[in-house]
């Protein structure tokens, strides 16, 4: 099989090319459309071939999602996307890949999968829509929901610990962790441009609102008026202000503070590193959270490893290189042979293969 | 029941002609019986003996030493005629302490020889393995002829002076001296084991040394003592003239895989999850790279499965292999692989279940879950190799149907075809056919008006156009869900769902136009028909053949494809009274066969996780003939 691309189609592609023939089904006012609209705004910007894009995805309200971009698509099993992305890439390198997930389907059945995509590193953008609560299922607790969260199964509240995405991620050793907001477009087609620019593994998570079971779940953080003192805007290399640069986050000891830049010098704010080997820094912005901090947008980190299929197809162009391409009558043969000749209906010989 | 430690001279030996031997090799799982074993079998490959192999070994990987659960044995049935199981019972038990006694004695032959290393027998290892007394002297071996061997002194008095071996070291090379002792005795050549030997320890020459040494001391000893009064010759066999090798089942799948590809001139992918027995063929075909083979050690059967498909999906020959409880967990995404209609090949090599069961142990058991064991209608086409050279065939095979019907096909083999070898005639590649497989190939963008790629339209044989990403104009999604025949549009339409349904299911019965007939192996009618499937095979054909040559009226069938079965299996089995079903399972290929064919068969089921025997395949057809 040739795992070459042909060049992509001359004429520049439109946000058109990228809608599919197929109704979208999604609730009226789900935050789903917004993220749909974006990511078919950004994909002709980013110079791939359309052949060359495949969406994977899973079970759920997000999962719908591969059926509503023309491109190439599977709407998968539960939790199980990664793994067949997994399997593509290893077939075909050079695709540029998205799975497409939730919090149900990304951190709950596919949590095990998520984690050992990540570690791996394979060349795919994993967007994780987390609306904390299940929707196609019609209303029960996700492992994001907040403890105590009532819903059609947990009537009393949770008695559940909610997952962090973010933490989950850095955790699993992923090389791009990014978080941004279905309303915030601008924001959103930034964060998946960077995505897709980062070779390996880029997990984004997208506040995305659920209005028919989960209504107004990240309207403390996403509220038009309150973005700005309740978000914090992450940039590598630059300090980490926000509300309007009225306000910092300085370290005392190990822990973040917000200040006033009344109060403190611009010396004082912590600067953003995504490129720092260590995920230590983004780890600790990804425990802040409303209200004793605002909560950070935007790349938590970003590091250069090896993605995964190409160093397996590494490996066999390292063995090739060693052993010549495989000699597959030489396999069969083995170590050791011996032959049976007619005339002597018996072994008359051996051989080392 | 002589033994003597003195140097006696050479005996010119009496030899006794035996047209077959089966030898036990038996001891601690740290004794080294396995590679015994193997060395023992490759020189009778080599001289042109036809072989048949069984490794029985603990599930534990360090059972407690001198245990019952320790005990790891290899039998190798080794003949100058055309042999097709490991063998009944041992002629020969060569035992390396008590516990291998113990467990394997109701294996051997009553007037089979026992080759003890007596320096095991202490107390402390008689008590280990259970014995009050000491069976080498209480007179409990009764009929067998019994070889006492100090066989650690010996062959620690034939290695002293070795710079860089410790004790330990030492005694590990005391299996070399056994299987010098039993080469001696069937007059076979040292050299193959020699060479093997300095080519597995190149960069320990202490080691070559100790084995070497050790290998010729047990030669030598069966020439100075006096105890084995006559000596054996095994004639080669008279096999089909060609080039042979020795091959397990699993080398030869792994190999089936290599070569399907190849044929296809395709990558191979293969993901998997270690689990016992099919972890080897991971194994062999992780050193295949070179064959552009992408090995992946995923995080879970579920995700090898997965793997798997997004492989297919991508255009690779993508495989995947489990046993036991892992074809339960891959059984969500083997559904989705059928729904998609994606070509692949899943290797299952059933070991003892349910749940966990026995690891090492060898069962037909998986043979209904893989038929039906998933939600909604979802048929698969089932394989199932006969002996381990024909894993090879089988698998290429499976990746043919694969690839006409568009659909996942399980390939059932078994943990006793899995480790157990047989000599297997080389193919040559160059005249194996071609794979042909046609991806639709790209025509530009889409014209104005033009129709939309249907990516289940079907073709003559039922199958669907294999688009695959990267395909420019042919960009179109597929999914779980139920579908619009031809478009593969989602469609919960009552009349698509059904229709789809339908295509899937004629698709794979439509596989039955290329696979062989199944041939009666006797007449082609009569008073019963023996039909058995998978592993089984050697040891059925053998209990069949026996029963004829008593002039009894019984033919065998024995299938290789349980889904779809062979199209004149209905024919052959209507000219027969009875029908005879022999499976190491509970029944489950009987049920089948009634459930389609309508018509009784006597099941006999054997559930033990150990193959079954000539001679109780004998019994069998003699019950079911009364
Ligand atoms: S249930 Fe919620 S998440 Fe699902 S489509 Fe409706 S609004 Fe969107």
């Amino acid at each position: 099989m040739s795992t070459t691309i042909p060049a992509a189609s001359l004429q520049p592609l439109t946000r058109q090319d990228f809608v599919s023939d197929q109704m979208v089904r999604w609730c009226p006012g789900c935050g789903d459309f917004a993220i749909l609209a974006a990511v078919q705004r950004v994909m002709p910007e980013l110079g791939i071939a359309r052949e060359n894009i495949v969406f994977i995805s899973g079970i759920g309200c997000s999962s719908r999602f591969p059926y509503y971009m023309n491109t190439f698509g599977v709407h998968s099993i539960h939790g199980r996307a990664p793994t067949l992305a997994t399997g593509l890439a290893l077939a075909n390198p050079e695709l540029t890949l998205f799975v497409v997930t939730g919090d149900g389907d990304g951190l709950s059945i596919g949590g095990n999968h998520l984690l050992h995509i990540l570690r791996r590193n394979v060349n795919v953008n994993i967007l994780l829509f987390n609306n904390r609560i299940y929707g196609l299922t019609k209303g029960q607790y996700s492992p994001t929901s907040l403890p105590g969260h009532k819903t059609k199964s947990s009537p009393m509240g949770t008695v559940e610990q909610s997952l962090n995405p973010i933490s989950v991620a850095l955790a699993a050793e992923a090389t791009f962790v990014a978080r941004t907001v279905d309303v915030q477009s601008q924001h959103l087609t930034e964060v998946i441009r960077a995505a897709v620019a980062h070779r390996g593994a880029s997990f984004v998570e997208i506040y995305q609102n659920c209005n028919i079971f989960n209504d107004h779940a990240w309207e403390y953080v996403t509220e038009k008026d309150q973005r700005d003192d309740r978000q914090l805007l992450l940039e590598h290399g630059k300090p980490m202000l926000f509300s309007g640069g009225k306000k910092g986050i300085r370290l005392r000891g190990m822990t973040p503070e917000v200040v006033s830049m009344e109060d403190a010098t611009i010396d004082e704010i912590l600067v953003h590193d995504a490129h720092a080997p260590s995920p230590h820094l983004a780890f600790m912005l990804s425990r802040m959270n409303f209200p004793e901090h605002p909560v950070p947008m935007g790349v938590f980190r970003s590091v250069e490893k090896p993605d995964y299929a190409h160093a397996v197809v590494d490996q066999v162009v390292t063995a090739q290189s060693q052993k010549g391409k495989g000699d597959l009558a030489k396999l069969l043969r083995g170590a050791e042979t011996w032959t049976v000749t007619p005339h002597r209906g018996a072994a008359d010989g051996k051989g080392h293969g | 029941m002589a033994e003597t430690l003195t140097a006696a001279p050479p005996q010119v030996g009496s030899f006794e002609d035996l047209e077959s031997v089966v030898i036990r090799f038996a001891g601690d799982s740290g004794d080294g019986m396995q590679l015994t074993g193997t060395q023992f079998t490759d020189t009778a490959a080599i001289i042109g003996n036809d072989i048949s192999t069984m490794p029985d070994f603990p599930a534990e990987i360090r059972a407690p030493a001198g245990t019952l659960a320790g005990v790891s044995g290899y039998q190798v049935h080794f003949s100058s005629q055309d042999i097709y199981t490991p063998g009944d019972a041992a002629d020969v038990l060569v035992a390396m302490n008590p516990a291998a006694l113990k467990a394997c004695l109701r294996d051997l032959k009553p007037d089979g020889f026992v080759i003890v290393n007596e320096d095991e027998f202490t107390a402390g290892n008689l008590k280990k393995a259970g014995y009050v007394d000491n069976p080498l002297d209480d007179g409990s071996l009764g009929s067998h002829k019994l070889f006492r061997i100090p066989l650690t002194k010996l062959n620690r008095a034939a290695l002293t002076g070795i710079e860089g071996l410790n004790s330990k070291a030492i005694d590990r090379s005391k299996n070399m001296f056994a299987l010098g002792l039993t080469f001696w005795i069937y007059d076979r050549p040292l050299s193959a084991t020699l060479d093997w030997v300095s080519r597995q320890f190149k960069a320990k020459p202490e080691v070559i040394e100790a084995n070497h040494r050790a290998l010729h001391a047990g030669y030598h000893f069966g020439e100075t003592t006096e105890a084995f009064q006559v000596r054996y010759h095994v004639a080669p066999a008279s096999l089909p003239s060609g080039t042979y090798r020795k091959i397990t089942g699993n080398e030869a799948t792994a190999m089936g895989l290599v070569a399907a590809a190849r044929l296809a001139d395709k990558p191979l992918v293969y993901s998997s999850y270690p689990i016992t027995p099919a972890s080897d063929i991971l194994h062999s075909l992780a050193a295949l790279k070179h064959f552009d083979v992408r090995t992946a050690q995923l995080e879970d059967e579920i995700a090898a499965m997965g793997s798997t498909i997004g492989a297919a999906f991508g255009g690779a020959f993508a495989a995947t292999g489990t046993s036991g409880p892992g074809i339960a967990l891959k059984s969500e995404a083997m559904n989705l692989a059928i729904v998609l209609e994606l070509p692949m090949v899943i290797v299952n090599v059933q070991r003892g279940g349910p749940s966990t069961g026995l690891p090492t142990k060898t069962e037909q058991s998986d043979l209904l879950q893989v038929l039906f064991g998933r939600n909604g209608e979802s048929p698969i086409p089932v394989v199932a190799p006969a002996t381990p050279g024909d894993c090879f065939d089988i698998t290429v095979e499976a990746f043919r149907m694969a690839v006409r019907a568009m659909t996942p096909v399980v390939v059932l083999s078994d943990g006793y075809l899995a480790n157990g070898s047989e000599p297997w005639i080389v193919p040559d590649p160059s005249k194996m056919e071609p794979i042909q497989v046609s991806h639709p190939v790209s025509f530009g963008p889409p014209a104005e008006g033009a129709p939309d790629f249907m990516p289940y339209q079907r073709d003559a044989a039922g199958g669907r156009p294999w688009a695959i990403p990267g395909t420019q104009g042919l960009e179109h999604r597929i999914g779980g869900l139920s579908k619009e025949p031809g478009t593969g549009n989602v469609s919960y339409a009552p009349e698509h769902h059904e229709q789809m349904v339908a295509e899937r299911a004629a698709k794979v019965a439509r596989l039955a136009e290329i696979i062989p007939p199944a041939e009666a192996h006797g007449p082609e009618s009569g008073e019963l028909l023996v039909i058995s499937w998978g592993g089984t095979y050697g040891s059925v054909r053998r209990a069949v053949e026996d029963a004829q040559a008593q002039g009894k009226s019984v033919a065998h069938v024995h299938l290789r494809h349980l889904n779809p079965f062979p199209a004149n299996l209905k024919a052959i089995m209507d000219g027969f009274q009875k029908i005879l079903v022999p499976e190491l399972n509970g029944g489950q290929l009987s049920f089948v066969l009634q459930g389609r064919f309508g018509r009784p068969v006597i099941s006999a089921p054997k559930v033990q996780g150990q193959p079954y025997k000539i001679s109780e395949l004998a019994e069998h057809i003699r019950a079911a003939l009364a």
